[in-house]
């Protein structure tokens, strides 16, 4: 579909969400909304694409009750909006809605994660992206290192090809929040599999000892959970590059939701799980295995870690055996890790002994 | 009024010589700098209040703090009671265990007589300084004016000084005394003691100096003294074995039968027989000669004999109108939003003793929530300052499931957490202290019964007001559903869509589906204005009767939005409403002159004609109205639309979305 179509169809589909409203009020009924509930009791495995998508249940958001009512109203305002930004073709980061939010009465929002929610809200019940909506997130500077050459198109409309690892400097290449094919594609690879880290630290340490040059590989540095763009960017990669995936983060319960959200499909956005997730990915470590086989030097797990832990038991992403031995082990050690502990053993440990260990072990790395 | 000075005089009597307390001085209240000081003003204001009451004066009381060095302090304490006579005042002040209130058996503050002379003597071996006290009774032109000391060794007073001086007040008395101890402020503190007395004392003015120059007044809430408390001479159940033998010596009866009839309530000259009989004593023996053994078989002899109970009507509580009256008066800074109705229990009896228990409770306003409750203790008017984990009334809160009338309580014990005050006052001629020092109301049976049966009376009172609360703002939130967001929301879809704004009526009708009272009275410019609205929520018409109770004759006719329909007593007025449309809304509004701010504060409406189910904001009319010409018409109320029923609520769904992206 073309941009413009899109933005058409988003148009078509907001005014009908108001229409619904306005038909309620005229048959006399308190209006409502269904939405499929976005928990993690309602997402299914999908087999065809092999992520997790929302089920079938669904909640309502009635007038009935104020944060009902006030939602309700509050869509409203976002409707009128996200079409008078398509007619006008602007567009608004997320946090400028939010702002601009503050001039909506009633209907404002008193955080942003509200108004964020509610973006997504509206995808989900109109089957559009919030780009479509003309709505962008923050710049949020992922990074990517290695030998991988993109083509982008600027500002100006002028494609530049970079190679993300000879054209940049040592913080690698900064991945745009807009990764679709107008804006971004690949003209060459020339790497055996791509690794996704999640602190800055670490990333910094693989590229210092060259381990993308070393070990043929591409780095991205996912900032802790990874952005929507994080993570189409290394959807795209793997399957038009044919490139292996894997995640190198802490060991405990927080990054274990990382690897998640990458492979599986994240709980918050089940809605566009198959354009985002990358289900071929593998996790890397850390492991709690990992804690105990190399002797890690660890952290207490704390009241929220246990709880995060115990939740995962009953999050249908982690039902396989590999992550039930994993979260039954942290929550009998009560220890975590993070990745840059393997500094214990010296600077280069990680890059020479144990990313080829477990990856050799994961069939990545021959 | 010098008579009653006089009066007194008589009865001022030795008890016994101790010097004994000099070196007990903890159980009299001293064992602490801190609590020294409290001590020392509280002796002396329970005093001053019993004199005045003694003599039928509107207590006027005047208590200054000062600091003069270090943990020195100067404590005045001065009253407008009758005064005391010249000869009086050295053993007052100068003796100790010299009262009068020893024998006495009505309901007073002081009971021991071991007060206001302990004060001295801690005084004095503190600071080595004697006691200045200045009296002045009716019947002088001066007053008598003393510096004395105590002499520990022989219990006698010792004159250092003594004149005659000019005094402004035409009676009264004024105790000045050095003292060492430590001034602080928080609940253990002469303030709160101050404020405890102001609120259970609601005909006192009391004015209080701070060591800091800073001034309260506590007001005075009514002009009426309490009625005076009569005094009864001791029921035979109550009395002890040290006590019978102690009256013995002072009663002025030649033969048992009638030292039992005098000098005991409740024992005619034949039940004095049967009780001698009983414990086989001779009718004519002299009470004098009664020996220890003797003794003993009286009180045994006692419990077999039939006597009636106790008298009961020589107490005085405060009563339910006042204790209200007065907290407000004295707690306004809290801001509270309701002081739920007082009770005051009928009087019991306990081991031959009559008692009384009152509880109030106030709740809400800048009262902390997180913190557990606050406990005024009173025993006879008298703030309770400490051991309070000892104390029945304590034990009583504690063993109330508090959960039940809205507090918080862990497992429904222990004392309850939330933004309350709650008030217990016991009033009796004898108050079962667990100690000597009289700050614990000992946990009788009888009385932990009655103080329990008592808050539970009174916490039901504040559940109600809870529960219409709760029922109010729940109608709020609605009322801004409808009132501002529906319609906002019909305008944008509208917009949206391009078509014209939508009826919300039925949608309206729908969300609530009652008929919202709403009535307000404000005071400005020597007015009352009433208004009250009633909104029609239902999806029909509404025809209704509203009543009101008010002194119909300050209204003033002209300002009346619709006339009333009938007027009962001149107070109880019926409007009937003209139909009222779904979505509409009817005000009656009308001023009333010629009331103070005070009296009249809240409205009471009632409503008739409508299922009560359906209406917020009023009652339905109390049955005491006996309308008859109104027919009450009960309706069903229309149950929350049953398709709604197991509809997850997106918003509020108990799952939350977890920590992601
Ligand atoms: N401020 C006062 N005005 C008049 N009489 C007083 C005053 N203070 C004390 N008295 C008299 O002195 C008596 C002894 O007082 P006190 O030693 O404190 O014992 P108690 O108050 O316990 O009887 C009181 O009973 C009262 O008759």
């Amino acid at each position: 579909m073309k941009n413009e179509e899109r933005h058409l169809k988003a148009v078509d589909r907001l005014t009908e969400l108001a229409g619904d409203v306005y038909d309620q009020l005229v048959d006399r009924k308190i209006p409502k909304m269904s939405i499929p509930l976005r928990t993690k009791s309602n997402i299914r495995f999908d087999r065809r694409s092999g992520v997790w998508k929302y089920g079938r249940a669904t909640g309502v958001r009635s007038a009935k009750k104020l944060t009902g009512a006030q939602m309700l109203l509050r869509t409203m305002y976002m409707l009128e909006f996200m079409e008078e930004m398509i007619r006008t073709n602007k567009s608004s980061t997320l946090r400028e809605m939010y702002y601009i939010s503050e001039g909506w009465d009633k209907a404002k929002f008193s955080a942003q994660d509200e108004s964020n929610m509610l973006a997504e809200d509206l995808e989900i019940i109109t089957n559009c992206m919030r780009e479509d909506f003309k709505l962008r997130p923050e710049e949020d500077g992922a990074r990517i290192m290695g030998n991988v050459t993109v083509m982008e198109t600027d500002r100006k409309g002028k494609k530049k090809k970079i190679n993300c690892r000879d054209d940049v400097g040592d913080s690698g290449y900064g991945i745009p929040y807009n990764v679709e094919k107008e804006k971004i594609g690949f003209v060459d690879c020339d790497a055996d599999f791509l690794i996704a880290i999640e602190t800055g630290g670490m990333f910094d340490r693989l590229v210092e000892n060259r381990f993308d040059e070393d070990s043929h590989a591409v780095i991205v540095h996912l900032k802790g959970q990874p952005a929507r763009s994080t993570r189409r960017f290394i959807k795209r990669i793997s399957e038009e590059m044919k490139l292996p995936v894997c995640t190198f983060v802490d060991g405990d319960p927080w990054s274990f939701r990382i690897h998640a959200s990458l492979a599986y499909g994240a709980i918050k956005t089940a809605h566009i799980s198959e354009y985002l997730a990358t289900p071929t990915a593998e996790y890397v470590g850390i492991t709690a295995s990992d804690i105990l086989n190399y002797d890690l030097p660890t952290d207490k797990l704390n009241e929220r870690d246990i709880q995060a832990l115990n939740a995962e038991k009953t999050d249908p992403r982690f039902s396989d055996q590999f992550w039930k031995h994993e979260i039954d082990l942290m929550l009998q050690i009560g220890k975590k890790a993070e990745q840059q502990a393997l500094a214990k053993y010296g600077l280069d440990f990680v890059t020479k002994t144990y990313l080829p260990e477990k990856l050799t072990e994961l069939g990545i790395m021959r | 009024m010098a008579s009653i000075a006089h009066e007194l005089a008589k009865k001022q009597k030795e008890i016994s010589i101790s010097e004994f307390f000099e070196k007990n001085k903890h159980i009299l209240g001293f064992d602490s700098l801190t609590r020294a000081l409290i001590t020392a003003v509280k002796e002396s204001v329970d005093n001053s209040l019993d004199a005045c009451e003694d003599a039928g004066v509107l207590p006027e009381i005047f208590v200054q703090v000062d600091r003069v060095d270090n943990n020195e302090y100067r404590i005045v304490v001065e009253d407008n009671g009758p005064g005391i006579v010249k000869k009086q005042v050295p053993n007052v002040f100068g003796r100790l265990l010299y009262g009068s209130r020893f024998h006495v058996r009505a309901q007073r503050r002081g009971q021991q007589g071991i007060g206001v002379s302990a004060v001295v003597m801690y005084a004095q071996i503190t600071t080595g300084k004697p006691a200045k006290i200045r009296s002045r009774i009716s019947d002088e032109d001066v007053a008598y004016e003393c510096e004395l000391v105590l002499d520990t060794k022989k219990n006698r007073p010792q004159m250092v000084k003594e004149d005659f001086v000019i005094w402004e007040k035409e009676h009264g008395t004024r105790l000045e005394v050095n003292l060492k101890g430590k001034y602080v402020g928080g609940k253990q503190s002469i303030y709160e003691y101050l404020k405890g007395v102001a609120i259970v004392n609601p005909h006192a003015r009391i004015t209080f100096i701070q060591p800091d120059g800073g001034n309260v007044v506590f007001e005075r809430s009514t002009e009426a003294m309490p009625p005076p408390t009569r005094e009864v001479r001791p029921h035979p159940e109550g009395v002890e074995l040290g006590e019978l033998l102690n009256m013995t010596k002072y009663t002025e009866a030649k033969k048992m039968t009638s030292f039992l009839n005098t000098e005991f309530s409740r024992i005619s000259l034949r039940v004095a027989r049967e009780i001698l009989d009983a414990a086989e004593i001779s009718h004519n023996q002299r009470p004098s000669r009664l020996n220890l053994d003797q003794a003993g078989d009286i009180i045994d002899a006692v419990k077999k004999v039939k006597i009636m109970a106790p008298e009961t009507d020589c107490l005085s509580p405060i009563g339910e109108g006042l204790i209200r009256k007065s907290l407000k008066n004295v707690l306004g800074e809290t801001r509270a939003s309701f002081y739920a109705p007082p009770v005051t229990r009928e009087p019991k009896v306990f081991g031959g003793n009559p008692f009384i228990v009152e509880i109030g409770i106030v709740y809400g306003g800048q009262l902390s929530k997180e913190n557990p409750v606050q406990i005024y203790r009173f025993a006879n008017r008298v703030p309770l300052m400490y051991q309070q984990g000892a104390c029945a009334t304590t034990q009583g809160i504690e063993n109330v499931d508090w959960r039940r009338y809205g507090l918080e309580q862990r497992g429904g014990k222990g004392i309850p957490f939330g933004p309350a005050i709650i008030l217990v006052h016991v009033a009796s001629t004898k108050i079962p202290f667990t100690s000597e020092s009289k700050e614990a109301v000992a946990n009788v049976p009888e009385i932990r019964e009655e103080i329990e049966l008592a808050l539970k009376a009174c916490a039901r009172r504040l559940k109600t007001h809870l529960n219409k609360a709760e029922q109010k703002s729940k109608a709020r939130v609605k009322f801004e559903i409808v009132q501002e967001i529906i319609p906002m929301i019909a305008q944008k879809s509208a917009k949206i869509v391009g078509k014209p704004v939508p009826d919300i009526a039925g949608t309206i009708t729908k969300i609530m589906n009652v008929v919202w009272v709403e009535d307000e009275v404000t005071h400005i410019k020597k007015k009352h204005h009433v208004s009250v609205r009633l909104y029609n929520y239902t999806p029909k018409n509404q025809k209704l009767q509203l009543h009101m109770v008010l002194p119909y004759e300050k209204v003033d006719d002209g300002s009346l939005t619709l006339k009333p329909s009938e007027v009962r007593n001149g107070t109880k007025v019926t409007w009937n409403m003209k139909k009222v449309a779904p979505t509409e809304v009817f005000e009656l509004a009308f001023d009333m002159k010629g009331l103070d701010g005070g009296e009249y504060e809240e409205n009471e409406v009632f409503v008739s004609g409508i299922d009560p189910a359906s209406v917020i904001g009023a009652d339905v009319l109390p049955g005491d109205w006996d309308l008859e010409h109104i027919t009450i018409t009960e309706e069903k109320s229309v149950p929350e639309e049953a398709a709604d029923e197991g509809e997850i609520d997106y918003d509020e769904g108990a799952e939350v979305i977890e920590d992601e992206e």
